[in-house]
């Protein structure tokens, strides 16, 4: 993957918002932002509602997808174009799960509401109607999907990368900033874990900074080219961002994002914890 | 020209009450309100929260009302507002407890 292939500018997007056989599609966490006007002719998806199982800690399995893509009316052979807000958290998750039920053809709109809100461009309240299609997915691509145990036998051996902010990654925060912080699982990191906030790789105004700024900062935050590599955050959105970010715009071989991530790892009992700045040993 | 109703991204709705089960005895809240350069509230602003070596923390959106929020700890942070119509910076020390601050959009 490069860039080319994985990431589409707000020019591009306006300048194909009634193409046949793009569709855009609005990922939150909170859909009200979507409801109060979004790019035309988008339809949304609820992070929670739509691609969360409602009853297991788990998210849509491949029969779950399938149906859910058919209703909203989303062909396999489509050219699905997501953005949201929060920097594309969200819209970089489903971007993740488009990836592992093997759809061929989806990029992120490079900046996402924030670069278009910026910019000053159009939204719309009109919610497009799409016919059912008759949607299939792959069986589910595990190469980029890290589980809890396959991160514990990582701790000393692959590349470990924390993406949230350094105060949650030291224990002094358990959520980010925007969020009460009142939580009862552990504050703190998995042993050998580098910090790179997510943040890093964005520019203030949402967008990816260049491959080479890119290239730089994970350089220098000590990841080995030579081992595979899991990124995680608190809820796996945030780490979705750098998975795209290493995988899809760096094109890097083997890189997983761990979805359990802190809230999982962070209330096992007897795993190693470090707490602080540092890295830590294995 | 008034903005589109942008609130919400993820963050809890910013002009809404505190929370009841938010303790304010440990939690260090800043928050405040966007205005341009007429005193008007802006909604639809993009807030970030830098601490006190300039890296990002958080960001959130403005309320209709112009309103933001964060749970931050006691300290230095700055906080950067972005908008359609202009940008704004502004140093606050944060104390335990609600930290009430006004953010000003430069024309």
């Amino acid at each position: 993957m490069s860039r080319d292939s994985a990431l589409v500018s707000a020019d591009w997007a306006e300048k194909n918002l009634d193409t046949p056989g793009v569709v855009f599609v609005e990922v939150d966490e909170d859909t009200t932002a979507y409801d109060g006007g979004h790019i035309p002719g988008a339809i949304k998806l609820d992070w929670k509602k739509d691609l969360q199982d409602q009853v297991r800690r788990d998210f849509v399995n491949q029969e779950q997808f399938s149906a859910l893509l058919s209703e909203r009316g989303i062909s396999n052979d489509d050219k699905i174009v997501l953005y949201g807000g929060n920097n594309n958290w969200f819209a970089a998750y489903a971007y993740w799960y488009f990836k592992l039920y093997g759809h061929g053809d989806v990029v992120l709109l490079d900046g996402g509401r924030k670069k278009w809100e910026l910019d000053a461009r159009t939204y719309t309240t009109d919610v497009p109607q799409r016919a059912k299609t008759s949607y299939t997915a792959s069986a589910p691509d595990v190469s980029i999907r890290a589980f809890r145990d396959e991160v514990v036998d990582a701790i000393g051996t692959k590349n470990l990368v924390d993406v949230r902010s350094p105060d949650e990654f030291a224990g002094r925060l358990l959520a980010p900033a925007h969020l009460p912080q009142e939580q009862a699982q552990r504050g703190g990191h998995i042993p050998t874990a580098v910090n790179v906030p997510w943040s890093k790789s964005a520019n203030e105004d949402g967008t990816f900074k260049s491959d080479d700024e890119l290239a730089k900062i994970y350089g220098e935050a000590g990841l080995d080219d030579g081992k595979d590599t899991i990124a995680y955050c608190r809820i796996g959105e945030r780490s979705s961002h750098t998975w795209f970010v290493l995988k899809e715009l760096l094109g890097k071989e083997n890189v997983k994002n761990y979805d359990g991530s802190w809230t999982e790892y962070g209330s096992l009992i007897g795993v190693p914890v470090v707490l602080g700045d540092e890295p830590g040993k294995a | 020209m008034t903005a589109p109703d942008i609130s919400g991204c993820a963050a809890p709705d910013q002009s809404a009450p505190i929370p009841a089960g938010v303790d304010l005895e440990k939690e260090t809240v800043i928050t405040g309100i966007v205005n341009n350069a007429e005193g008007e509230a802006v909604g639809g602003a993009y807030v970030r929260l830098l601490d006190s070596s300039g890296e990002f923390t958080a960001e959130v959106v403005t309320s209709p009302q112009g309103v933001f929020r964060f749970f931050a700890a006691p300290g230095s942070w700055t906080l950067r507002a972005l908008s359609r119509h202009g940008n704004g910076d502004l140093v606050v020390d944060a104390a335990r407890g609600v930290n009430e601050v006004g953010l000003k959009l430069a024309a």
